[in-house]
């Protein structure tokens, strides 16, 4: 982010959540770059930027499509990277219908189902030989979007292109015909944002992208927690490629993770859908392991997804051992297969249905840090047991004595089944290990202090338990215990106990198995083979213990060495710094210019070189044209250089991969306050919903009902807490410095409802009532929306209901409801709907009876808002077939 | 870049007669980069085992909830709501101070960038006129005339040989006269002194006794300074906000960035501290302010109460030599009778 020439911070309060990440944004301001915050509010990002643009929370796709729009118009998109690298001169299926035809669908919508039959998105071509889409319905339910790392999936070979751009099928006219109706007044009318504001965005970013210049996004969850979350990001994504910001210095879409590790626990992952280095997680239907391997890629296709055969036997070999063999498809039935979605909010489902018996909660506190946390501890409230490892006793261990249900009178603490378990947790500074940071950097951690009392690493916890469990197993003969008894869980342990994290990287890494170099770790992935000669847990890890050296401890000092600091820690994949870096390049080979130059064709040597690890075939010339009839890597041309895309490019249209659209079309959230402007279709119609009568939803607007709760609510998070507290509201120097639960509002809502300044409000969602102290301020602006006055209220999400921490208060996510991404079932929580009132709120039963008063004045049902369709043309249209 | 020439002070080390001279340490935080983090109030408790001082409730000022520095707190950032009016305001007084003869400064130029070139960071103004949120960590300035050691009975305050100004807690009788000998507000007595610990988690050794009514402030990291540390503020501040050196260094690291955001159409920015003929001569931490100090809760003039203690007793050493003479003069005379 250091070398970009301009910043957009957007979906993300980086300077409050990401205050050391954020160094590179004062660095790059330092050198130079212009910083803008597109934000509900002023943050402390916004003051540090050169201007804070104000947004309707849950609109971005209209700002971002009216970009792209500008950029289009205005003939100003990078027109030598765009028709070289991206999809934009491939023809599109003559079957594809648009928003534009279908009043806000695309093609293959089932009302019945609420899925994409996603057919008619393909590529067309001349032989028909491209593999037959999947449906939506099955690739929502293993959150295809999530897998296949970058995204990948399979597309037709060789689809029909049009190098001149003008065939009204080519991917680029319908993006242009697509956006044509996002434009500034729109951005107006939807998000709030001034014309003024629009062109100087719209400028800065132009003016700093080109050959010479890059631009950079940062986004968090202000993007991804929404019903259309995804395609936020691939609004990004499609602006970026057209600005040719993609691979190159200062560019880019940073995806700001919210814990230290959490991109680590995604590349390994603790996610229903995935298996390490982004391998899908087989489903049922997958009966044998060459099914499987084909739902990955195809051999025959371009790029390093046609290699997943040898990541996936070496992953099964490190879990494996001697137990993987050719002969039981190297073990692959060992691995459970999915049903359908199993995250977490349908894991609560099961839970109510009394259908979940036990749950581990590992430095999560669902009771606080969940959407609709009523429901959360009800559907702990129905386990048989539960437990809970974490540094102090957070409330997912207390609910049961002093939850706020328990005040409420709902539930009662002798009628509770549940057995709780806690065990104390160790710190990041009492256990060594591995942080994958945000960039995915690899650090290393070295153990400060040995843990106090009970206090035990997650390493120490699961491995004993696996010993446990497998002893008491030893002697089954029972074929479903074999996947347990045959693990490799044979870890040296330290004197005092405590497995090597060392030797677990190690495993990760992957080592050769046969020949004469049986037991040396690997030192590229490209090493890897399906035939059961190596070893590797993840294959992008591979290489970090390259030698045998823990790479991730690398430390050598930024003044030690070039910008590129490869030296310190470790980037998957391969110690890259930056993705898709070919794209740094033309298509011969040369920097776009001297300014941005990252890696480039040496003539002389033959092979790619620069300050960075070349992120493409090293020694595959520019101008090759590979073999037709070649699969995976060979199969690369020389200006292919999105390497795990199975054409090669960047996807400005999405052929695959998403289940909610192949374009990013603007729908208003679960809970709005307008009528969507740019289509009949309000709200995502392939939204994933809860029906019930725990999570209800506001009436639309337009609705009866709709007027009881008037305000938009937006969740979020402050520097000085972490996320749902439990390691810092147990801290008295971080619990001080923000010590109560808050609302911020603008002074033109405060009057309108009588609320004074650090004052008590109440706030009433169709789920819950809490209460919070009142700032006022004027960083929280009312916008002008669709001919409205739209007043946003902002709550920090840090504090619960409970008694052991140093600072309690009400949890802003028992306003949220559950209502979810289909790509990766995340939860709408950056959007809802209340009413706000002066004083605390109701103690007891009335606080209960408050939420249902409220509920009966607007009528509400489970059927609210949760209608997939609303455009009522389209039942129309469905009768009259013509 | 233009710069003043900086000038050459004595080093308040010289006072104390160390046989080791060391060149003066000092901060320089630089508000315009500060993010408001808070993080050097928390490195700083964590390292000098300072007690939480909260009440834990919202004080009512932004983000603010810990007030000001005293005997718990060293370091404090300080939040700021400003809107436009003020803004310029504080622009428009800052110009005035560059006029007096700070850093020249260029034609201001138009808002955002000027015929659609291409931005360039050294000719725009900025670009958030409407509303700002300005945040700023106050700490001891380490005065080079400091009240607080010039007025201490017992000699619990010293100026170490780094000229920074720390309290020997061991000595100190907390009688409290430097509390009302600092122009800043810095100084206080602590109430009492164990610092709270997160439940289940024992302290380390490390961990002060109490230290009830004993004055404290911040020392600089005088320990870590001595091990060739940087302070814990400073080591720990993300966007270097905090930066900390040698005092000449920090000196004139601040002309520099005040020269540039003068360039830039920042008027409104100024030094705090760096102006050796102020009431304090000078202060060993300087900041990079981006209003007036008052807007900071700082004094606008801060001047060490024992300033005026030379001229004070040379008339009163007048008035005794005069009350003498009388004296002997009465008594001469009135021998003679």
């Amino acid at each position: 982010m250091a070398n970009a020439d301009c910043i957009v911070i957007q979906g993300s309060n980086m300077a409050e959540c990401h205050p050391v990440g954020f160094q590179w944004v004062a660095e790059a301001k330092a050198r130079g770059a212009r910083v803008i915050h597109v934000d509900p509010r002023f943050t402390r990002t916004s003051a540090s930027a050169d201007r804070h643009v104000p947004i309707r929370a849950g609109s971005d796709v209209v700002l971002l499509g009216a970009l792209i729009n500008h950029v289009l118009q205005n003939d100003l998109w990078f027109k030598e990277y765009v028709t070289s690298y991206t999809n934009a001169p491939f023809l599109i299926s003559d079957d594809f219908k648009d928003t534009e035809d279908l009043d806000g669908l695309f093609s293959g919508y089932d009302p019945e189902t609420g899925h994409y039959d996603r057919s008619s998105w393909a590529y067309k071509t001349d032989d028909d030989a491209g593999a037959e889409p999947e449906h939506g319905a099955s690739a929502s339910g293993r959150a295809e979007g999530e897998s296949h790392g970058s995204g990948g999936p399979p597309v037709a070979k060789r689809p029909m292109r049009d190098d001149t751009l003008q065939d009204p099928r080519t991917v680029f006219q319908i993006l242009k015909r697509h956006y044509s109706r996002y434009t500034p007044e729109m951005v107006q009318e939807t998000c709030g944002v001034s014309v003024e504001d629009f062109e100087y965005l719209a400028r800065s970013i132009t003016e700093n992208s080109g050959r010479d210049r890059t631009t950079c996004f940062a986004y968090a969850v202000g993007w991804t927690q929404h019903t259309l979350g995804a395609q936020f990001i691939r609004t990004a994504s499609i602006l970026q490629l057209l600005l040719g910001n993609m691979g190159r210095p200062g560019g880019g879409i940073m995806a700001l993770r919210g814990h230290a590790s959490i991109q680590g626990s995604t590349d390994i992952p603790t996610l229903f859908n995935i298996l390490p280095g982004y391998l899908p997680m087989p489903t049922v239907d997958m009966e044998t392991f060459q099914d499987y391997l084909d739902s990955i890629a195809s051999k025959q296709q371009k790029g390093f997804w046609a290699n997943a055969d040898a990541y996936s036997v070496s992953l099964l070999k490190a879990w494996w051992g001697e137990a993987s063999q050719p002969e039981n498809n190297w073990a692959y039935d060992y691995i459970p297969r999915l049903t359908g979605p199993h995250g977490t909010y349908q894991t609560l489902e099961a839970m109510m249905r009394d259908e979940v018996e036990g749950y581990f909660i590992l430095g999560q506190n669902p009771a606080v840090g969940s959407a609709n946390g009523r429901m959360q501890r009800m559907g702990m409230s129905h386990l048989k047991w539960l437990v809970v490892r974490d540094l102090n006793m957070i409330e997912s261990a207390t609910w049961w004595k002093d939850g706020p249900e328990i005040a409420s009178g709902e539930m009662r603490t002798e009628d509770i089944e549940t057995e709780v378990f806690f065990f104390p947790a160790a710190t990041h500074v009492e256990k060594s290990g591995t942080f994958t940071q945000t960039q995915r950097l690899l650090q290393w951690r070295h153990q400060a202090v040995t843990p106090p009392g009970d206090c035990q690493s997650e390493l120490k916890f699961f491995h004993d338990l696996g010993q446990r469990i497998r002893a008491k197993l030893a002697d089954s003969e029972d074929p479903r215990d074999r996947p347990l008894l045959d693990l490799t869980w044979d870890y040296p342990l330290h004197d005092d106990g405590d497995p090597s994290s060392e030797a677990v990287l190690a495993e990760i890494n992957g080592r050769f198995l046969t020949g004469e170099d049986a037991g040396k770790p690997l030192s590229t992935f490209n090493q890897m083979k399906p035939d059961g000669s190596t070893s590797g847990g993840c294959w992008i890890y591979t290489g970090v213990y390259a030698d045998g050296i823990n790479h991730a401890a690398d430390r050598m000092p930024g003044q030690e060495q070039d910008q590129i600091a490869s030296k310190w820690g470790w980037a998957w994949p391969a110690n890259r710094r930056i993705l898709y870096n070919r794209a740094s390049a033309d298509p011969e080979g040369k920097p776009w210019s001297e300014r941005k130059k990252l890696i480039w064709w040496d003539q002389d040597a033959g092979r790619w070189t620069g300050p960075d690890v070349p992120d493409f075939p090293v020694d595959r010339a520019p101008g090759t044209v590979p073999d037709p009839d070649a699969g995976g890597p060979a199969a690369l041309a020389g200006d292919d250089p999105f390497i795990m895309q199975s054409d090669g490019k960047g996807w400005l249209f999405a052929p695959k991969g998403m289940v909610d659209g192949p374009l990013p079309a603007h729908y208003e959230a679960q809970e709005s306050p307008v009528v969507n402007p740019l289509y009949p279709q309000q709200p995502s119609p392939t939204r994933e919903l809860f029906p019930r009568g725990d999570n209800l939803t506001a009436p639309r607007y337009g609705q009866a009902g709709n007027e009881v709760y008037p305000y938009m609510f937006t969740t979020y998070r402050l520097t000085e807490q972490h996320t749902a507290g439990g390691m810092s509201r147990w801290l008295p120097y971080l619990a001080e410095l923000q010590p109560e639960m808050f609302c911020e509002i603008s002074a033109e809502l405060a009057e309108e409802r009588g609320l004074e300044p650090y004052g008590w409000a109440t706030l009433v969602s169709p789920r819950a009532v809490i209460e919070a102290k009142v700032l006022v301020t004027d960083r929280v602006v009312s916008l002008d929306v669709a001919g409205r006055r739209i007043h946003q209220i902002g709550l920090p999400y840090h504090w619960g209901v409970g008694s052991d921490a140093v600072v309690t208060g009400d949890s802003a996510n028992d306003l949220m409801g559950i209502t979810l991404d289909p790509n990766v079932h995340i939860q709408e929580s950056k959007v809802g709907m209340c009413d706000i009132r002066p004083g605390r709120r109701p103690r007891g039963e009335a606080a209960t009876r408050l939420v249902s008063e409220y509920q009966q004045r607007a009528g509400l049902t489970v059927e609210t808002g949760n209608e997939r369709v609303t455009d009522p043309d389209l039942e129309l249209r469905k009768e009259d077939p013509s | 870049m233009t710069s003043e020439p900086v000038q050459q002070r004595p080093n308040p080390t010289g006072d104390a007669h160390y046989d080791h001279p060391h060149s003066r340490r000092g901060f320089f935080t630089d508000t315009s980069i500060c993010i408001g983090c808070k993080a050097c109030e928390v490195a700083c408790k964590e390292w000098n085992r300072n007690p939480a001082d909260g009440d834990y409730e919202i004080l009512g000022s932004s983000y603010d909830n810990t007030g000001a520095l005293g005997a718990d707190t060293w370091r404090h950032v300080a939040f700021i709501e400003q809107d436009r009016e003020r803004i310029e305001e504080a622009r428009e007084s800052g110009r005035k101070l560059v006029d007096l003869g700070m850093p020249q400064v260029g034609p201001p130029q138009e808002r955002g960038v000027a015929d659609g070139a291409a931005s360039s960071s050294a000719t725009h103004t900025p670009d958030t006129p409407e509303f700002r949120w300005l945040m700023s960590s106050d700490v001891c300035k380490h005065c080079t005339n400091a009240g607080c050691l010039d007025v201490c009975p017992t000699g619990a305050l010293f100026r170490t040989e780094y000229g920074t100004v720390v309290v020997q807690e061991d000595i100190c009788n907390g009688c409290g006269t430097c509390v009302a000998g600092c122009p800043f507000g810095v100084i206080e007595r602590r109430e009492d002194g164990l610092v709270s610990t997160p439940a289940g988690r024992e302290m380390p050794d490390t961990v002060k006794k109490p230290q009830n009514g004993v004055a404290q402030k911040c020392t600089l990291c005088y320990d870590r300074m001595k091990d060739d540390e940087t302070p814990a503020c400073a080591k720990t501040c993300p966007t270097t906000s905090i930066k900390y050196g040698e005092r000449e260094d920090m000196l004139a690291a601040a002309h520099e960035r005040v020269a540039q955001l003068h360039e830039q159409g920042m008027t409104e920015a100024r030094l705090y501290g760096a102006n050796p003929d102020d009431g304090v001569g000078g202060t060993g931490s300087i900041f990079l302010l981006l209003d007036e100090p008052e807007v900071y809760g700082l004094p606008p003039d801060p001047r060490v109460p024992t300033a005026d203690l030379a001229h004070t007793f040379k008339r009163a050493g007048v008035a005794m030599a005069g009350m003498a003479l009388a004296t002997a003069t009465a008594f001469m005379v009135g021998g003679r009778r």
